[in-house]
């Protein structure tokens, strides 16, 4: 295989070019043996299918980076990629063959079967994979080992999912030659031998007969080298090379694998070939091309090629010369346009940095390891920080292919229309407003596409307010199909190749490159709505990792009771949110720690932002502790989710809250909710395994009485009660730090004080020195906004403080009062109607005319009898049973049983209410 | 012998008693340096005692063809050397930099005893170097005597190597104030040292290159000029890159500095010496050990020379105070004094790394207790 003329390249038959896919050496070796052989067709390793979208490689609108796409026409999910960059030597061989008006074709296996195989492994195999870790993700070529660059070997040529370290030993040739020639580095021996050899003169074949040679030495001791199927491949190969030899004769030049090249050249039988592939699997398969990106050539999972730097061998590919020269001058051009200092001189010594390094590692020129030592050392000082840039825009590099629009349709949007018949949601280019009721499967499967598709970016249908109802099931959208959509539909289609994939992979992808904190906690919200739980681990981490960095803690208290939220949905829905927990509990500890130094020195407006953030952390933990002590009931399911929503509406104060309930555990044990709330609305809850559950129930069922009594103590299981015990030493010492400002040391106060970890004692302690004469008339009556503000039940309740604060006011000196005046109407004028008028009644007759006072209640609660009014509290029970339909078992309780044990104080009965007087606003899980 | 941490600015008293004790590299592994030379018959830079090649082998340890074994002198990425080696080949000034306890002096010191077979022209820096510390000064005595003449000049030692085509190294560059810093910018673009008092210069001979060494983190630093800057090639020396080499390094140590100080080996401190070594690393690389959680890193530096005084200063107490057995009562005050160096931020960093990570830690749970105690 000497001499250089076209008639001298075919004396062995057909032309053998073995590369290694995406080398750009090997493109360019490629390119001048066509030059030189002027083969009369290209026979290119790829699916055959697509040879009917060869001529489309022609049309200036198709741009490399593109892939060749293959799915299964039923289901688009399965799907295989082959991606051609500029520099990958089967792209160059089928430009070649079309700017000489030659026939090319593909000689691979076809994807009909690649495509079979990957859906029996998709159904035998980890289920889970969505197409995504498929196929030889790896450019579908890829057999040849000599292809995959990574020091995986196993990314290889089968179409199988990427096999983990447990699989059979796969040869990787490169490493065997590698090692031979006494390189440590697989990697770097190619790019010395072949990728980093310029134009250079002298004979066009020589490089490739020298390769096939040392691939067939290989061969001949490994076999298959582990990849049976590469033998099923080739056999196809082969029969394909026949054909187009009775049809060209041996003008033909084989564009493949260099890990092939030796069994292509081996003589076998039609036979035998055909016999090798008699039976294989098949399925339809549907073939196009789609754009692609350097980004994902370089990722080595999933589609990617596994190269790790497209933009360097894109640079070697078509620098003319001076490659190294070149290079370094476009890093200085692009360090300057992030306004580094960067100058000629800098770049002069950069490029000898980096040959001298090259000399002294004894490599013949500076491959991209010497250069990036050099850019490290002399441009970025030391530093690598700037070397990540240049890593990020040069080495890999943004290069977006482009793909014409005559190109068959992408399956995505095949998938996008099956769903849409599925759904009956038409495309339609008319306004119109979509009513959804979630508890139908078709609502729920429309609501979740169109926010799939609004995470896609493909804005068919807006949320708009539902008119009327309040219920959480209800969700109302705006429609309307405008003609460019079509457009993001393709463009999304580099996500993947159904909705459900695409969308996962976008929310996995927005995630990651959320700025802030709160973004990534909408994105997980939007998972949620968009039913893609399984993209939540990523967003999760992502998650936790920002939270981690973040310093404002008003950022962590934000994002917290979306992620409490989104917790508890998920349980609603059966999902596994082990991880949202963690991330959850974590980031509860993270605000414990940053709160109480970020609480001083705080102006008027910061502190009443605040405040709001103590409150909604407050929440937060109160449902984040319940949670995680309270067994999720998968199986209570929807019904749970709506009796959520409904308490959620409620205005009512003091509503508790149920977990997940076990609808169908006969035992539950009613809790009383909010003292707030007097009589108490309840809504019963809790698991029905009283025993080992968190045993918080008054006015229950006798052996959850008993439990009560004596598990008072351990309120709550260990980790939600360790939890809420640090949450309230954390407002204990916002509640006692002078330096705090006055709303949130109130707002801490009530807080412990609703939570029954303050005896009311210490509460009007506290609220006597917060408005004591020492203290200036604003700062009291902060305080007071931040004690009061909210829910003035308390107030009535409690004359000891009722008469504090009233004391207080009556001493505010008349100058200072006009201050005040405007924090207390705000504080007072939020309160029902209701409050408002026995406040005043309570105010007007004055300390005489409160019977009793505070010393007639004795040792009961303050606002409560001495002895509770089992007549009414009976009368709640009938209603009680309707809500939960429960059965008449409940009727053979006694009464005595329904009262508070001796023993339960009245943190018991605040525990039941966990959430109190803002739990409300939480639970409305999915407002 | 394959120490990659030498104190520098973190016990300076300590380290000039060990200079007076401790020879010279060049001299300390003079039979090395022979032995490579003998066999280097790759090309040699001008007046380069070994060529660039043989100075990595010197520096990262090998065998030599006759058998001869090389001990490595840094241990660490190989990268970091050949980029340094390759610098003074093409008459660069290196910049090593790097936070205190990375080795940096050490591996200044090698290179020069290797390139040059000297490692002693050197300019310590501090805030009060003056400009006749890195030019010349002059003998005032002939000066008045005899007026200027090259009699009474004293030179520096960059003049020295300029002359004479060697290595001369700057320590703790960024501590020299920036006037006397820019001084450097002729000596290394122009290559020569004018003296206009004389009315001559001294040029540099092909040979002569300057090693200069600074640390990056501190406080009080004096910036490089971008001009000054441009004239170094930069490599920046890592910490340890693995944990069990980080214990390694500060068991070995802390075995050193406490036979000095005669405490006795704790031969059941090995678990407190890799809790602080795991402390320090995660808070430092602001991820712990098992990569699942991140984590904000506090001011401080917290490399690998203070995890050593850490540990030494818990040896004592424990020595001292307690029952000999270094306990994580001993390490938690030494921890906490060195991970919170800003009382308001990394006080915050401090508990959520106790709350986020050590609490829930499995076996943790001493260290814990000891550390909420001392936090508290």
């Amino acid at each position: 295989m000497t001499g250089t003329g076209g008639s001298t390249a075919y004396t062995a038959g057909p032309l053998l070019l073995g590369v290694r896919h995406h080398g750009p050496g090997s493109a360019r070796a490629v390119r001048a043996a066509l030059d030189a052989a002027r083969p009369a067709a290209v026979l290119i390793e790829g699916p055959p299918e697509a040879d009917t979208l060869i001529p489309l490689a022609a049309d200036p609108g198709l741009r490399p980076p593109v892939a060749l796409l293959a799915h299964a026409v039923d289901e688009p999910g399965c799907s295989a990629f082959w991606p051609f960059a500029e520099f990958s030597p089967e792209w160059v061989a089928l430009r070649w063959a079309l700017d000489e008006g030659v026939p090319a074709r593909f000689i691979d296996l076809p994807a009909t079967h690649t495509l079979a195989w990957q859906k029996e492994v998709d159904e035998s195999g980890d289920g889970g994979a969505d197409g995504d870790d498929g196929l030889d993700g790896d450019d579908g070529y890829d057999g040849d080992s000599a292809a995959e660059p990574g020091p995986e070997p196993g990314l290889g040529p089968d179409p199988v999912p990427r096999p983990g370290p447990g699989d059979r030993v796969r040869v990787d040739p490169l490493a065997v030659l590698a090692e031979a020639a006494g390189y440590d580095d697989p990697e770097r021996w190619w790019e010395d031998v072949v990728e980093h050899r310029g134009p250079g003169a002298g004979d066009p074949f020589a490089p490739f007969a020298a390769v096939a040679e040392a691939m067939e030495a290989l061969r001949e001791r490994y076999g298959a080298g582990g990849r049976p199927r590469d033998l099923v491949r080739e056999a196809h190969m082969r029969l394909r090379l026949r054909d187009a030899r009775k049809e060209f004769g041996d003008a033909v030049a084989v564009v493949c694998g260099a890990w092939h090249v030796p069994a292509l050249r081996e003589r076998t039988t039609v036979t035998a070939d055909r016999a090798l592939l008699k039976g294989l699997p098949r399925t339809r398969a549907d073939l196009t091309w789609v754009p692609w990106t350097h980004r994902r050539l370089a990722r080595s999972g999933g589609y990617g090629a596994g190269i790790d730097s497209p933009g360097w061998y894109g640079h070697l590919f078509r620098a003319p010369d001076r490659p190294v020269e070149r290079w370094l001058t476009k890093v200085a051009r692009l360090l300057r346009e992030e306004d580094r200092i960067v100058s000629s001189a800098h770049v002069i010594e950069a490029v000898r940095l980096a040959e001298t390094l090259a000399a002294l590692r004894g490599r013949p020129l500076p491959g991209l390891g010497e250069t990036t030592d050099a850019v490290r050392a002399v441009l970025c000082d030391g530093s690598d920080v700037p070397l990540a840039l240049v890593h990020d825009r040069l080495v890999v590099g943004d290069d977006l292919g482009e793909v014409p629009e005559s190109a068959p349709a992408v399956p995505l949007q095949r998938d996008l229309a099956r769903r849409q018949r599925s759904l009956r949601l038409k495309p339609d280019a008319l306004e119109r407003e979509l009513e959804l009721d979630l508890r139908g499967d078709t609502d729920a499967g429309r609501s979740r596409l169109l926010h799939r598709l609004r995470l896609l970016g493909v804005g068919w249908g807006e949320p708009v307010r539902s008119r009327g109802s309040t219920g959480t099931f209800r969700e109302t959208w705006r429609l309307r199909w405008e003609p460019e959509l079509s457009v993001r539909v393709a463009e999304a289609g580099v996500w993947g190749t159904t909705v459900h994939a695409a969308a996962r992979a976008k929310a996995e992808a927005d995630a990651t490159g959320a700025r802030a904190l709160a973004d990534v906690t909408g994105v997980a919200e939007q998972c949620l709505l968009a039913g893609l739980p399984d993209a939540l681990p990523v967003v999760m981490r992502v998650l936790a990792d920002r939270a981690a960095l973040d310093t404002d803690v008003g950022h962590l208290a934000q994002a917290l009771p979306a992620l409490v939220r989104s917790l508890r949905y998920g349980d609603v829905r059966g999902t596994d949110t082990g991880a949202l927990a963690e991330v959850a509990a974590g980031l509860a500890e993270r605000v414990f720690v940053g709160l109480p130094p970020a609480c001083v020195a705080l102006d008027t407006d910061a502190a009443e932002e605040m405040r709001g953030h103590v409150d909604a952390v407050h929440t937060a933990v109160g449902l984040l502790a319940e949670s995680l002590t309270g067994a999720p009931a998968g199986e209570a399911g929807g019904g749970a989710d709506v009796l959520t929503g409904t308490a959620a509406s409620g205005p009512g104060e003091g509503t508790g809250v149920p977990a997940g309930t076990a609808g169908d555990d006969a035992q539950a044990p009613a809790r009383v909710g909010g003292y707030d709330a007097g009589a108490g609305a309840a809504v019963v809850a809790v698991d029905g395994d009283a025993a080992t559950g968190p045993a918080r129930g008054v006015g229950s069922p006798a052996a959850a009485a008993a439990a009560a009594a004596t598990g008072a103590g351990a309120v709550g299981g260990a980790g939600g009660g360790g939890l809420r015990g640090r949450w309230r030493a954390v407002l204990r010492v916002l509640a006692l730090r002078d330096t705090v400002p006055g709303v949130i040391r109130g707002r801490a106060v009530r807080l412990l004080l609703d939570d029954g970890a303050l005896e009311s004692g210490e509460a009007a302690r506290l609220m006597g020195l917060a408005l004591s004469p020492g203290t200036p008339p604003a700062a009291a009556a902060a305080w007071v906004e931040g004690f009061a503000g909210g829910g003035g039940l308390l107030l009535v309740h409690d004359e000891r403080l009722l008469a504090l604060l009233d004391t207080w006011l009556t001493g505010v000196p008349a100058d200072a009062f006009t201050d005040v005046l405007p924090l207390l109407r705000r504080t007072f004028a939020a309160y029902e109607p209701g409050v408002r008028r026995t406040l005043g009644e309570l105010v007007r007759r004055g300390p005489a005319g409160r019977p009793g006072g505070t010393t007639a209640q004795g040792t009961g609660l303050p606002g409560f009898a001495a002895e509770p009014d089992t007549g009414r509290a009976d009368a709640v029970l009938p209603v009680l049973r309707l809500l939960l339909g429960l059965d008449a078992h409940l009727d053979t309780v006694s009464a005595p049983a329904r009262t508070p044990p001796p023993g339960a104080t009245r943190e018991e009965i605040r525990t039941a209410a966990p959430g109190s007087p803002h739990g409300d606003r939480l639970t409305g899980v999915g407002t | 012998m394959s120490v990659s941490v030498e104190p520098t600015t973190a016990a300076p008293d300590r380290d000039e008693t060990a200079q007076a004790l401790r020879p010279h590299a060049e001299h300390a592994f003079a039979a090395e340096l022979a032995a490579l030379a003998a066999q280097d018959d790759r090309p040699r830079p001008a007046r380069w005692k070994l060529s660039p090649w043989a100075v990595a082998t010197y520096l990262l340890g090998g065998t030599l063809p006759d058998g001869t074994v090389i001990t490595p002198k840094y241990v660490g990425p190989r990268r970091i050397v050949e980029v340094a080696v390759t610098t003074l080949a093409t008459d660069r000034a290196l910049l090593l930099l790097g936070v205190p306890g990375t080795a940096k002096t050490w591996v200044s010191e090698h290179l020069a005893a290797a390139v040059s077979g000297d490692s002693t022209l050197l300019v310590q820096g501090t805030a009060g170097t003056p400009e006749e510390a890195i030019r010349y000064g002059w003998n005032y005595a002939r000066l008045l005597a005899h007026g200027p003449s090259r009699d009474a000049l004293v030179p520096s030692p960059v003049m020295r190597a300029m002359a004479e085509g060697m290595t001369a190294r700057v320590e703790e560059l960024t501590r020299i104030p920036a006037d006397v810093q820019d001084t450097l910018i002729t000596i290394l673009s122009e290559k020569t040292l004018p003296v206009p008092e004389l009315g001559e210069e001294v040029q540099a001979v092909r040979g002569f290159n300057l090693i200069a060494t600074a640390n990056d983190r501190d406080r009080g630093v004096n910036d490089l000029s971008s001009a000054l800057r441009r004239r170094f090639n930069t490599v920046v020396l890592p910490l340890p890159e693995s944990a069990d080499a980080e214990v390694d390094i500060v068991t070995r140590r802390v075995e050193q500095l406490g036979r000095s100080l005669d405490l006795p080996a704790a031969p059941d401190g090995i678990e407190e010496i890799r809790r602080v070594v795991t402390v320090f690393r995660e808070l430092r690389d602001g991820v712990t050990a098992d990569g699942r959680t991140k984590l904000k890193s506090p001011s401080g530096t917290l490399s690998t020379a203070e995890a050593i005084s850490v540990v030494t200063n818990g040896l004592a107490l424990a020595t001292h105070f307690g029952d000999g057995v270094l306990r994580p009562g001993d390490v938690a005050a030494g921890i906490l004094g060195a991970v919170v160096r800003d009382p308001a931020a990394d006080r915050v960093v401090w508990q959520e790394y106790l709350e986020a990570v050590v609490r829930e830690r499995e076996g943790w749970t001493d260290f814990y207790r000891a550390c909420r105690e001392v936090s508290a």
